[in-house]
C-alpha cells in the first residue's frame, strides 16, 4: 500500500456518515439510476450507472463500518482497494460525472448518490488519482488566483473597456456598498458582455455595487476536484473580501459550480455561518424584477429555451426566476423537455470541461442536449452558467448546429430601458 | 427428524432463533449505521413548499417525469411483487392468528381466494423482475451473487406457503414446515443484506430529501 492510497482511504474512512452509510444499505441494484444519467443514456455503457461509480468506496464502508465486514476483512475474505483500482475508477469518478445529481432525484430509495461521489472525489484527490486538468485548474486558482490564469490586471483592463463602452463608471474596493459582484474566469475571458450588463442593471435599479481586488474569481475548482482544504482556501478570500468591504449580499456570477461553492458549502468549510448574503445573480435580477427596478423595453421574438444549469436548478433551487426573466424579454420562449429540475446536464459540469481526458466522451454525450433542443426548434439558447455556454457552444459547433448561446444577464441588460 | 419433528421444531426453537437474530440484527445494524451522525449544515437555508424529508419518503414511492417509460418492468414489477407481498404476509388469516398468538395483535383477513390470486401474481412479478435482472445489461451488470441470493430467499416462503395452502408436491406437514423454515431464513439473513433496505430507505430517502429541502428543491 502507497502513502498516498493510505491517505486517501484515510480520507474516505473520515467522509462516511449516515446518510453515506444509509445510502448504501438502501441500494437494491435496480439500476434506475443510470436511467438518469446522460453518460449512460447516451452510450449504453453500464459502467457508467452512477452507483457503479462509488464501489471502492462502498467497500471502504463495508469493511470499516459494519461487523460483517470487519470480521471478512479480519479473516482475508474481502478485497482491499488498491491504486490500481482507483485509477481505473478515475474515468467513473471524474470523466463520466458532471456531478449533475440527476441520479440522486430518481433514485427509489432516496440515494444522493452525487452527494458520495462528491465525498468520494476527497479520497481520489488525496491519493493522486484526479485527473491533470483539474489539478492544473487548482493550482493556478490558489496560486494565481482563478482556475484560467486571470490575474487582476486582466480584470482592471476589462473594467476600463466596459467603462469606455458603456460610460458607466465600475466600482472596485467600494466599502459599504450593498452588493459585490463576482466573476468568473469565463467571463472575463471569453464573456466580457457580463461586466457590461451588471453595470447597466445596477445604474437602473439604483444600487450601490462593488468588485473586490482581492476576490473577483468565483469560481471554485477545489470543490470540482475534492479537496476541501483547498476549496476553503478560495472560499475564505471572498468572505474576507466581502467582510472587509462590509458588503450587504454577495452575488455569485452565471456559474453554477461557484453558487454551488460560495451558496452551499462555503459556510460549511470556514466551518460558520457567513455575515453577509449570497444571491445568484438570477435571484438579483429578479427581485429587482419583484420590486419594479428592473424595466425593460421590446422583445425577441426568435424562439427561445433557457438551460437549467444543473447546480443553479437541480442543486441550488434557483428555477422560477428564470422563467420569470426570460417572459420579460422574449415572445416565443419555449420549455425543452424535463426542464427545471430535471434538466439534463450540458455535460461539462463538476470540472469535465477542464478535464481533456473526457472530452470525446463529453462530445458523445452531448446527443442528449442536441435532441432536446431539435424537439423545441429553439432558434437561440439561454442559460445562466459561463460554463455550460462554452460547454454548449462546443457542442453545437461540433454537431453543426447553426444556434446562439447567450447569458440570461446579458439578454436582460440587452432590453434595459433607457434612463428617463 | 421426521416431518413432525422439524414442525415442531421450526415452530418452537427455530422461530425464537429466528426472531432473536432478526430483532438483535436489526437494532445493531440500524446503530452501525445511523451511530456515523452527520455534520450540521451551516449555509443559510431556502424554504420552499413541497420540499422537505418527510415529502421525499411520500414522493419517492412514485416514478418520476420519463422514468416509467424507461424502465417499466422496475416499476411495475416493483410495485406489484412489493405490494403483492404485504397483502400475503399480513393479509393471509393464519398470518394474522400467528401474529396475535405472538403480539396480541390482530386485523381482519382477506378470502384466502384473493389472497391466493395475489401470491400467484407476486410470484410472477418476481419471475418476471428476475428475468429482467438476467436480461437488462445494467441491472446484469450490477447484479452479484446476493442479488440473487436474496431474491431466493424472499421467492421461496411465498412458493412453498402457496404449496403449502393448495397441498402440492409434498405431504402438507412436511410444506408447512419447509414453509415456516424459509421464513426464518429470510429474517436471519434479512438485517445483514440488501434486504435490510425495507428500513434504510426512510431514511436514506429523508436525509436525501431534507438536504435538498434545505436548498429549496423538492426531491
Amino acid at each position: 500500500m502507497s502513502a498516498s492510497l493510505d491517505k486517501g482511504v484515510a480520507v474516505l474512512k473520515e467522509m462516511i456518515d449516515a446518510p453515506i452509510a444509509s445510502y448504501f444499505e438502501s441500494c437494491v441494484h435496480c439500476g434506475l439510476c443510470a436511467e438518469a444519467c446522460l453518460f449512460y443514456t447516451e452510450t449504453g455503457d453500464p459502467k457508467y450507472t452512477p452507483i457503479h461509480k462509488l464501489e471502492p468506496l462502498r467497500r471502504i464502508y463495508e469493511q470499516e463500518y459494519t461487523l460483517l465486514g470487519r470480521l471478512a476483512k479480519l479473516v482475508g475474505l474481502s478485497k482491499p482497494v488498491t491504486d490500481d483500482e482507483l485509477e481505473a475508477w478515475k474515468e467513473l469518478v471524474y470523466n463520466s460525472c458532471t456531478l449533475c445529481a440527476r441520479c440522486s432525484l430518481v433514485c427509489p430509495v432516496g440515494n444522493d448518490i452525487v452527494y458520495m461521489v462528491r465525498k468520494f472525489r476527497e479520497g481520489m484527490a488525496v491519493s493522486g488519482h484526479a485527473p491533470d486538468g483539474l489539478i492544473g485548474a487548482v493550482t493556478r486558482t490558489i496560486e494565481i488566483g482563478s482556475p484560467m490564469g486571470v490575474k487582476l490586471p486582466a480584470v482592471q483592463a476589462q473594467m476600463k473597456h466596459v467603462q469606455d463602452e458603456t460610460g458607466i463608471e465600475i466600482p472596485m474596493d467600494k466599502e459599504g456598498a450593498e452588493y459585490m459582484v463576482m466573476l468568473s474566469s469565463m467571463e472575463i475571458m471569453n464573456f466580457p458582455e457580463y461586466l457590461g450588463a451588471i453595470a447597466k442593471i445596477m445604474k437602473q435599479a439604483g444600487k450601490t455595487w462593488t468588485l473586490c481586488s482581492t476576490a473577483f474569481e468565483a469560481t471554485n475548482a477545489g470543490i470540482q476536484i475534492g479537496v476541501s482544504d483547498l476549496a476553503k482556501v478560495i472560499v475564505n478570500r471572498i468572505v474576507e473580501g466581502a467582510e472587509r468591504l462590509k458588503v450587504k449580499t454577495v452575488i455569485s456570477p452565471e456559474c453554477g459550480h461557484a453558487y454551488t461553492a460560495l451558496r452551499w458549502d462555503g459556510a460549511n468549510l470556514i466551518g460558520r455561518p457567513y455575515t453577509f448574503k449570497v444571491l445568484h445573480i438570477l435571484e438579483v435580477l429578479d427581485e429587482f424584477r419583484s420590486q419594479g427596478l428592473l424595466k425593460t423595453e421590446g422583445f425577441e421574438t426568435t424562439r427561445m429555451t433557457f438551460h437549467d444549469p444543473c447546480q443553479l436548478g437541480r442543486r441550488g433551487g434557483v428555477v422560477e426566476q428564470p422563467r420569470n426573466l426570460m417572459n420579460m424579454v422574449t415572445k416565443d420562449f419555449v420549455e425543452m423537455d424535463d426542464p427545471g429540475k430535471y434538466n439534463w446536464c450540458c455535460g461539462g459540469g463538476g470540472g469535465v470541461s477542464a478535464n481533456e481526458e473526457a472530452e470525446e466522451l463529453r462530445l458523445e454525450v452531448f446527443k442528449i442536449k442536441k435532441r432536446q433542443l431539435e424537439n423545441v426548434g429553439a432558434k437561440t439558447m439561454v442559460t445562466a452558467c459561463a460554463n455550460c455556454r462554452i460547454v454548449l457552444e462546443e457542442g453545437l459547433e461540433h454537431y453543426q448546429m447553426d444556434i446562439p448561446v447567450v447569458g440570461l444577464t446579458e439578454l436582460i441588460a440587452e432590453h434595459l430601458a433607457p434612463d428617463k | 427428524m421426521n416431518e413432525v419433528e422439524l414442525l415442531n421444531w421450526v415452530r418452537g426453537p427455530g422461530l425464537n432463533i429466528a426472531i432473536g437474530i432478526f430483532l438483535l440484527g436489526t437494532i445493531w445494524r440500524l446503530f452501525e449505521i445511523y451511530s456515523l451522525g452527520r455534520k450540521k449544515d451551516l449555509s443559510a437555508p431556502r424554504h420552499t413548499a413541497g420540499a422537505s424529508g418527510w415529502n421525499t419518503i411520500a414522493r419517492r414511492s412514485l416514478a418520476p417525469p420519463g422514468m416509467l417509460k424507461r424502465s417499466p418492468i422496475s416499476y411495475i414489477g416493483g410495485y406489484v411483487f412489493h405490494v403483492g407481498l404485504a397483502i400475503v404476509v399480513f393479509l393471509f388469516a393464519p398470518h394474522i392468528e400467528l401474529i396475535e398468538n405472538l403480539f396480541g395483535l390482530s386485523w381482519p383477513a382477506l378470502p384466502s381466494q384473493v389472497v391466493d390470486l395475489a401470491t400467484v401474481v407476486t410470484l410472477a412479478a418476481m419471475v418476471l423482475v428476475l428475468v429482467d435482472r438476467i436480461n437488462k445489461p445494467v441491472k446484469r451488470y450490477l447484479s452479484t451473487v446476493e442479488d440473487y441470493f436474496t431474491w431466493a430467499v424472499t421467492f421461496l416462503p411465498v412458493l412453498t406457503g402457496y404449496m403449502a395452502v393448495k397441498h402440492l408436491l409434498l405431504p402438507y406437514t412436511t410444506m408447512l414446515a419447509l414453509h415456516i423454515l424459509s421464513v426464518e431464513i429470510l429474517l436471519v439473513v434479512l438485517p445483514f443484506t440488501k434486504l435490510f433496505h425495507v428500513f434504510t430507505l426512510f431514511m436514506s430517502r429523508w436525509y436525501n430529501g431534507q438536504a435538498n429541502a434545505h436548498k429549496g428543491v423538492p426531491v
